[in-house]
């Protein structure tokens, strides 16, 4: 079985190849060739699921080793795959929903003239995202790390014709940058430190290792979770991200790329649990991030906006839950799944509302669509009670386990934890439940176009209402499923390990705190938004609002002290550039250039002066064969 | 004269036979490989004079093709019954080596010939003329560039179909050249290989005055180098009174003493031993194109038909570095003190030259010319090593090479314009927006030939640096590291301009080759990413090819 695990990477990267060589010869075909090689890829993660289920808990995990690239005393590079219990919900989690929404995209993109060129990046994604997964070394993880962050770029990028997309993929990329050098350095600290970037070796090793060391490498991978993740302080580029089409910010930056940080914190578990100072830092940024998001996620007007502000938060919570240790291991990666459905149905339903709309994103000039897209409407709902964590769906199974699991962290610690993921879920409930009420209640506030149209409120196309109503089935039974009989905590238990902690309070307890802090949030909202007509232009607001508008002014802070003292640096470089290293490579290069055009001179084209310089040349020869023996 | 004299003359002879010549024992097995090229070859040559000119290009074609794989799979056949390894010896009379270097270098120069045959064939690129396809060689050699003879032989569409047969003959004489064992065979297969190539080079169909002018220097020049091996040949046979490598190598780290009574005079002689070592040693070098040996290659890198030029750079290159590997390994082992030094610095300034010269051109057929001495100075510094690591890494370095360089001068072809094939480096600017297939290929080419990692350029070059450098020759690694720079400045310079130019309005137009010609590409391309992402399996091989027979 084993061989077949490079088939899940292979599959879509075949696809990406042809998709984007093959030409416009497959324009009519592409769209389904894209999506089917995906779906191959599900299907393979199926049948490796199935195969993996029949086994022991120990045996689960596999290796395939494909090949060393230039093995070098003591450097191995090795391109090998290890496929357990957590790279297999991985596995499951990337096909199956980039399938859903590989098909999504078939009628959303239908009028897009680059559709093929489209599902050529979706493929290259999902090989990245997979190789992502499945390495069994940091070296190879990093490749596909990098691949996603090209394919993100690529498809934030899409429609370039747009300044706003042109500058939110430049944007992503830079802000990724920052984070993408924390994971190279790791990666060069744990080769210095354990002769080895392979997982198994790597994290076996970190109990003889000192603490000082742990830490160093666990805040370098910190970095690179808030990067790939849009973790404070590097947050900002998720919502300008939203620029891309709909399928795309349903997929990477709300699914599955913006989880590769949960991903490589639990992964790298041993490292973080041997370094006591990194998981705080983590659970710091983890509880700081769900608040910021959250609270982003209330003023945005633009729908998209707002729901990546919830992403945000929502991976705050994961972040939060993995630098709790072998207590939260496994609910950040249960959240990061339920969340997954739930944030990607969402995602699409947003997607389905704007395809209805003109493409119009201001949630104040929607309203009353409840009628008009009832399969849009009803989906949306669930994934709407699924994030709010209503009883019974998924959030309330995923999101009610972290906020647990964080006041058994014990001390003040997990007291302050504790009441931040508490007040996140309260946020969460008001923000949510305003986008519901504006999107879908109230009155009509629909506004003519550009072209003085108004907008025809319509039920999108069936390839675009299947995939949603299926993620709203995963909203609404995958949380309930994951948690009887604690049958997910079993399933990851061998590779995280999990610990109960001691909880200052009962579970019942925070079940029915979580349950009062919802009811709290909803009706404030409703109070707002349901009870008053809405109007069409924002009110100035409060401060604060004005402040969550402008991303609680994340980007005028990276301007002035990051661009401005950047600004400065660069100019004091540049100085030093200009006038010490420019002049001597400068020198260098124009002495070069000018010894260039002098030998030039001597290819003058003529036989007998080449045959001068070989007679010449062979007299050198001989006469230093003849001196060396002299000598 | 009588009967009876008759009679007796007969019977004499019968009884008395002359028993000084053995017939020779041939072992026809293990020299299939040159033995059915060669055979092509003659059957080409019979093609040409029997069979109708129509049908002359799919038969010589078809026979070229036929012979080149059979070759390959006679190679492959030998190596894999051990050959290379544990069985390799040394036969026809000690002519000839049967070893993993000649079998290595053989596959590669048989593959690489066949892709280059390809390119050879190519009869799309221009529009067809006077309804007759036409290729890139002239219809009739014969006649005045210019000339009303020759406008006839265009409308009758004639063409040179017996660039297939030059072509076997010197993929023959490249086959024996690494494997020659000792110094006759060597000068032969390098005449016979030679010979050929400076016929392929004047064949070109336009520009063919240039085409004639790179012919004639490279006969000339290469005549001249020829000389140089040969009276060194004659003097190694003074110093050892053999030509056989074995035996010279045996003279020269003196456990033989004694050979031919009648040389006793000059034997052990070591300024004949020097000089002549450093005579052929310079003849190799100038096949290689090392600086200050290498002044024909732009010059007939540039004149001759694009796809001869492909095959010269890439096989003739491998061929005589396996030639000069076998010299200084088997022959030389013991003067390696004195050779080593001296192909350092040979090796510094071909470098060095190499790329800085390279950054002034403005033609890309002379860029990439450029380009190949300097790699030709980066292969040297595997030579120098002097371990078995040192061989194999120039195996592997010339495998990878030879599919690069055919790579790009079957692009070369496809950039074209009125006046043929657009080589001056201003017409390539902005070609990524116009064909961004070709332009990506071509920069694929490119990245592999300055080394950037994940192509085959890096692996060998990694390989080639880690063997000098194990073998003690670490300050030349640096200077290969500086020169590597040089040159990526200007690969990388012509990947900018295709992509970061604005296209000029009178620009030239990109062909869409037959199957032939993008077989040609696709295979430099597949080889290129495999042997850069995945080299590991070539390495090995390459590593088990290294051991020469003695």
């Amino acid at each position: 079985m084993e061989n077949l695990i490079a088939l899940l990477v292979a599959a879509p990267l075949l696809g990406a190849a042809v998709l984007l060589c093959g030409g416009r010869r497959l324009d009519r075909v592409g769209h389904w060739l894209g999506t089917l090689l995906s779906a191959a890829s599900f299907v393979i993660g199926l049948a490796l699921f199935t195969d993996m289920l029949g086994k022991g808990a120990e045996e689960r995990s596999l290796h395939q080793h494909l090949f060393s690239w230039i093995p070098v005393e003591g450097f191995k590079a090795d391109v090998a795959f290890q496929l357990d219990q957590l790279s297999m919900t991985f596995v499951l989690l990337i096909s199956g929903v980039g399938t859903l929404i590989h098909l999504y995209s078939i009628g959303y993109m239908e009028h897009d003239e680059r559709r093929r060129r489209f599902f050529g990046y979706l493929n290259l994604f999902l090989a990245a995202m997979l190789l992502l997964v499945l390495a069994d070394n940091y070296l190879l993880l990093y490749v596909g790390w990098e691949g996603v962050g090209l394919a993100s770029y690529l498809l934030i990028g899409f429609w370039q014709h747009k300044p706003s997309a042109a500058t939110a993929a430049k944007k992503a990329f830079l802000v990724n940058r920052v984070g993408d050098m924390g994971l190279s350095i790791a990666i060069m600290l744990m080769f210095t430190t354990f002769g080895t970037f392979a997982f198994g070796p790597v994290l076996e090793a970190t109990g003889e290792t000192s603490e000082g060391k742990l830490t160093a490498i666990g805040l370098m991978l910190l970095l690179a979770a808030c990067g790939k993740s849009a973790q404070v302080p590097l947050q900002s580029w998720l919502g300008d991200a939203m620029e891309g089409p709909t399928p795309v910010s349903a997929l990477i930056h709300a699914a599955t790329m913006v989880t590769a940080g949960v991903y490589l914190i639990v992964r790298s578990g041993a490292i973080f649990n041997g370094a006591p100072d990194a998981q705080l830092a983590v659970t710091v940024v983890g509880a700081v991030t769900l608040l910021f998001g959250a609270i982003v996620g209330c003023a945005k007007d633009d729908i998209k906006k707002a729901l990546a502000g919830s992403t945000m938060s929502q991976i705050g919570y994961m972040i939060l839950a993995a630098g709790l240790g072998p207590i939260g291991y496994v609910f950040a990666i249960m959240h990061l799944v339920t969340h997954g459905f739930f944030k990607a149905g969402l995602f699409l339903g947003a997607g389905s509302v704007m395809h209805g709309m003109n493409d119009e994103v201001d949630m104040r000039k929607y309203g009353g669509l409840r009628k008009y897209m009832p399969v849009t409407f009803v989906t949306f709902g669930l994934g709407y009670l699924a994030i709010i964590g209503f009883p019974g769906l998924s959030g309330f199974f995923s999101k009610d386990k972290i906020i647990e699991a964080a006041f058994a962290k014990g001390g003040t610690e997990g007291w302050i934890l504790g009441s931040v993921a508490l007040l996140g879920a309260a946020i969460t409930a008001y923000y949510m439940t305003r986008v519901m009420l504006l999107t879908f209640f109230g009155e009509k506030r629909w506004q003519p176009d550009a072209q003085g149209e108004l907008p025809h409120p319509h039920e999108s196309p069936k390839s675009m209402t299947i995939p949603m109503i299926l993620l709203a089935v995963g909203s609404v039974f995958a949380g309930g499923f994951f948690s009887i009989g604690d049958r997910f905590m079993h399933w990851l238990e061998p590779v995280t390990h999990h610990d109960h902690g001691d909880s200052p309070l009962s579970a019942a307890t925070v079940t029915g705190a979580t349950m009062v802090v919802l009811v709290i949030g909803v009706s404030l909202a409703w109070v707002q938004y349901g009870r008053r007509p809405v109007p069409v232009v924002a009110p100035r607001g409060s401060l604060l609002t004005r402040a969550a508008r402008r991303d609680l002014l994340q980007d005028d802070f990276n301007h002035v002290v990051l661009v401005r003292g950047g600004e400065h640096l660069t100019r004091s470089l540049v100085y030093v550039d200009h006038t010490l290293v420019d002049g001597v490579v400068n020198g260098t290069a124009a002495s070069v250039g000018g010894l260039s055009g002098r030998l030039r001179k001597l290819q003058n084209g003529y036989a007998r002066s080449y045959a001068v310089s070989m007679f010449g040349g062979a007299a050198v020869l001989i006469v230093a064969t003849l001196l060396m023996r002299a000598v | 004269m009588s009967a009876t004299a008759v009679h007796n003359l007969w019977t004499m002879a019968a009884a008395d036979p002359i028993d000084k010549i053995d017939a020779p024992n041939i072992e026809y097995g293990q020299l299939a490989p040159t033995l059915i090229v060669i055979g092509a070859a003659v059957i080409g040559v019979l093609v040409e004079a029997f069979v109708p000119r129509k049908s002359r290009y799919y038969a010589q074609l078809f026979v070229s093709v036929v012979a080149l794989t059979a070759a390959f799979a006679a190679v492959v056949a030998l190596a894999s019954s051990g050959y290379g390894t544990t069985k390799a010896r040394i036969a026809a009379m000690g002519a000839i080596a049967v070893d993993g270097p000649a079998l290595f270098l053989q596959g590669t120069i048989l593959l690489a010939g066949l892709v280059a045959i390809f390119t050879f064939a190519e009869r799309r690129l221009d529009p067809v003329a006077h309804g007759n396809r036409i290729d890139s060689f002239v219809a009739q050699a014969g006649a005045v560039p210019g000339s009303e003879g020759e406008q006839a032989a265009t409308k009758a569409g004639f063409t040179t179909t017996e660039v297939f047969p030059l072509a076997l003959f010197a993929i023959g004489g490249m086959l024996v050249f690494p494997s020659a064992n000792d110094l006759l065979t060597l000068f032969i297969a390098l005449e016979v290989f030679s010979l050929p190539l400076y016929l392929l080079c004047a064949l070109a169909r336009r520009k063919r005055l240039m085409s004639q002018e790179a012919a004639v220097k490279y006969f000339l020049l290469g005549a001249f180098a020829s000389a140089f091996t040969l009276f060194g040949i004659a003097l190694i046979y003074g110093y050892a009174g053999s030509v056989t490598y074995g035996t010279v190598a045996k003279v020269v780290d003196g456990t033989l003493t004694t050979v031919d009574p009648a040389l006793a005079g000059t034997m052990g002689n070591d300024a004949l031993l020097l000089i002549g070592s450093a005579m052929i040693v310079m003849g190799l070098l100038f096949k290689v194109g090392a600086v200050p040996f290498h002044m024909w290659t732009p010059d007939v890198y540039q004149g001759a038909p694009t796809p001869v030029t492909g095959f010269m750079a890439a096989a003739t290159k491998v061929a005589a570095f396996g030639a000069l590997l076998r010299l200084l390994y088997v022959v030389l082992p013991g003067l390696r003190w004195d050779w080593r030094p001296v192909m350092f610095g040979v090796a510094v300034i071909t470098m060095l030259g190499g790329a800085i010269v390279a950054i002034t051109q403005t033609d890309i057929k002379r860029l990439l010319a450029y380009s190949s001495i300097a790699h030709a100075g980066f292969i040297l510094a595997g030579v120098i090593a002097t371990t078995e690591d040192g061989v194999s890494s120039v195996l592997f370095y010339l495998g990878a090479y030879s599919f690069v360089t055919i790579g790009a001068f079957a692009v070369v072809t496809l950039v074209r314009d009125a006046g043929g094939e657009a080589t001056h480096l201003s017409k390539w600017a902005g070609l990524g927006r116009r064909s961004p297939l070709v332009a990506a290929v071509f920069a694929v080419f490119l990245l592999a030939f300055a080394g950037i990692p994940l192509t085959s350029g890096f692996s060998g070059k990694f390989a080639v640096f880690k063997a000098a450098a194990e073998g003690g020759a670490g300050s030349l690694v640096v200077v290969g590291v500086i020169s590597s720079a040089i040159a990526a400045f200007f690969y990388i310079r012509v990947i900018v301009l295709m992509f970061f130019s604005e296209p000029k309005a009178d620009g030239p137009t990109v062909a869409v080759p037959s199957p032939l010609t993008m077989t040609a590409i696709g295979v430099g391309v597949a080889v290129t990413l495999v042997l850069g992402v995945a080299p590991q399996y070539f390495l090995d091989l390459a590593g088990q090819a290294g051991v020469f027979v003695r």
